[in-house]
């Protein structure tokens, strides 16, 4: 219950990325760091289908006190935000912390492309998404990447909710909890 | 075992785990409300659903058998039944080893029958004879890592190979292994289930069972669990939670609607129980061990079934899959000479004085039964075969007395009835 203070583990399951990529792209430091200082956050592939993971995600991240933008040309606004076509149509009074994808892998070097022109902090692509040329294009761009991993499930590992389904979050600490984010 | 799945409150800072004897939870907001309703915020809904408590206990068991998540329920056999009753569908079949607990049969043979799943039963070590089992209708194995009554050892590795070839998920009872013992997902297993009541526990105290998920198989197609849900305005559990999607369905479903859940004093029961499980479980197994080479040697034994011992057939898979010894539960055959064996039997458990005659497993206290006088009495001495059991056979479960005491008290049991 709550977030862990201190030592946290790598989480090793569930993905098919090797030990070396998960520490780059999976690195539970790098991540609670976005988590923390990210405040507005762009979602491309966003639905409107309220049952699909992107809307829950996005629901979820709004109620946490994120601002969301959506990213989808086939919607004018969803969930109370204007919605966008690509990340370039995004106004330049918004500044955008992270980009996270709900794309097929094949869509995301353009999506990292439009993330690193936009001046994102972040490129996150969602869990079961890994483009390694996504990657490469974020890095040069100065952009911290993470990959094959879900906002919504880090968010709620770190603050402690995913804690109260029964979730495995890896969080071993004998420090009293704090809220990170 | 200690520390994972509790952080100390950031309020009281309380060590020890705190029991959350509540029924519901005062929502934030009636928007909070609605999300949670919708599954879109993880949060404590109801305890019959949720509860901070054995959440700890779910989160700690999740760990140790390095799973992505667990759902307690109210007994080992409701664990079963939440298992089955997510993942399956009538007109399903459940392909399962025949050295199985009893009451597991009789939840597969008859419960799941009125419900249209049936179940075949093969010879757990036949590996043949489990892929030629597998009919287009399989939807699940099913085993017992040290398996009833007689010992013998599941060889996961190899059936879980099978089970991912079929894409049919392989389903492990581990309760008399427990992970300190075996990892059933390290070795392919996709769930592992678990009676509480027994090692996890330790204390004999609490009825409880669990459901640990390794969040790695396709349920794609699964339509129980990747299909739209009707009772929650058509949420595809799989396709929006991923790896949480079986898990999530359990819970938020199965467990919902079938309210087998766990109370929150026994979770808190099962923590202090897991807080010493590797300690336990040595003392356990290196009690099991000398008691069953002494049994092995004794002139009134006809035979012991423990793995552990050198000339066992299932000594090899224990070495691979139990490493630090196949647990503390096992069966022997009293040899009765002339005497009648279920009166022999009847006669032994009576001379004994420290073993406690009770139908449980994994107590600190050391139990024994003798089916043929009680679980079993009803049955003729051809049918007690059939089901795996001889009219002579006598099961123990080892517990953490000291040995010598426990030797006394075998022996001197033998001794009244050789007279």
């Amino acid at each position: 219950m709550g977030p862990g203070s201190g030592l946290s583990c790598d989480i090793t399951l569930n993905s098919s990325l090797s030990p070396e990529l998960r520490a780059t792209y999976q690195n539970p430091g790098l991540i609670r760091d976005v988590l923390r200082e990210s405040k507005t956050i762009a979602i491309v592939g966003l639905s409107s289908n309220p049952q699909k993971a992107s809307h829950f995600v996005a629901t979820y991240l709004q109620y946490e006190g994120y601002r969301i933008i959506p990213v989808n040309p086939g919607l004018d606004e969803i969930l109370g935000e204007k919605a966008y076509p690509d990340l370039l149509s995004i106004p330049k009074d918004i500044r955008v912390d992270l980009v996270d994808v709900f794309r097929p892998a094949y869509d995301t070097p353009e999506i990292a492309r439009q993330a690193v022109e936009i001046g994102a902090k972040t490129l996150w692509l969602q869990l079961r998404i890994i483009n390694m040329e996504a990657a490469e294009i974020a890095e040069r761009g100065g952009l911290k990447v993470v990959m094959d991993k879900c906002v919504k499930m880090e968010h709620g590992r770190y603050n402690g909710s995913l804690h109260w389904v029964g979730m495995n979050t890896e969080i071993i600490t004998a420090r009293k909890a704090r809220r990170w984010f | 075992m200690l520390h994972a799945g509790h952080v100390p409150d950031a309020v009281t800072g309380a060590r020890a785990v705190p029991i959350y004897q509540t029924t519901s939870y005062v929502f934030d907001d009636p928007d909070y409300a609605a999300q949670l309703f919708e599954l879109k915020q993880y949060g404590n809904i109801y305890t019959r659903i949720n509860n901070p408590t054995t959440a700890v206990f779910e989160e700690r068991l999740a760990s140790l058998e390095n799973g992505t998540g667990a759902v307690a329920t109210a007994s080992g056999m409701a664990a079963q039944f939440l298992t089955f009753m997510t993942l399956l569908q009538p007109g399903d079949e459940i392909l399962a080893s025949s050295h199985l607990y009893g009451g597991t049969y009789t939840q597969l043979v008859h419960t799941m029958k009125k419900l249209s799943v049936t179940t075949r039963f093969v010879d757990p070590a036949d590996l043949d004879a489990w892929e030629q089992a597998i009919t287009p209708k399989t939807k699940l194995l099913y085993g017992e890592t040290v398996g009833n009554p007689k010992g013998s050892i599941l060889d996961i590795e190899k059936l879980a190979e099978l089970a991912k070839s079929r894409r049919i998920p392989l389903v492990i009872d581990n309760t008399f292994a427990t992970p300190y013992l075996c990892r059933p997902i390290d070795w392919g297993a996709d769930i592992v289930i678990h009676s509480a009541t027994t090692f996890i526990g330790g204390h004999g105290a609490a009825i409880a069972g669990a459901v640990v998920e390794a969040g790695k198989f396709d349920y794609s197609r699964y339509p129980t669990i990747s299909a739209p849900s009707p009772s929650y305005h058509d949420l595809r559990f799989y396709d929006t939670f991923g790896h949480y999607g079986f898990l999530m369905k359990a819970r938020a479903e199965t467990l919902r609607d079938t309210g087998a859940s766990l109370s929150p004093f026994n979770a808190f029961l099962l923590i202090q129980g897991l807080e010493t499980l590797s300690v336990r479980m040595d003392r356990h197994v290196q009690n099991a061990r000398a008691i069953a080479a002494y049994l092995n040697e004794h002139p009134m034994v006809e035979w012991v079934a423990y793995a552990g011992l050198p000339d066992n057939p299932y000594y090899e898979l224990s070495q691979k899959y139990l490493p630090k010894g196949p647990g503390a539960v096992f069966s022997f055959g009293l040899k009765s000479g002339k005497q009648d064996a279920r009166a022999a039997g009847k006669a032994f458990i009576q001379a004994l004085q420290l073993f406690s005659h009770l139908a449980n497993v994994g107590d600190v206290r050391s139990l024994v039964i003798h089916p043929a006088s009680t679980t079993h009495q009803q049955l003729s001495d051809e049918e007690l075969v059939a089901a795996g059991v001889t009219p002579n056979l006598i099961r123990l479960s080892i517990g953490l007395e000291t040995l010598e005491d426990l030797i006394w008290d075998l022996d001197q049991a033998f001794h009244a009835i050789s007279r």
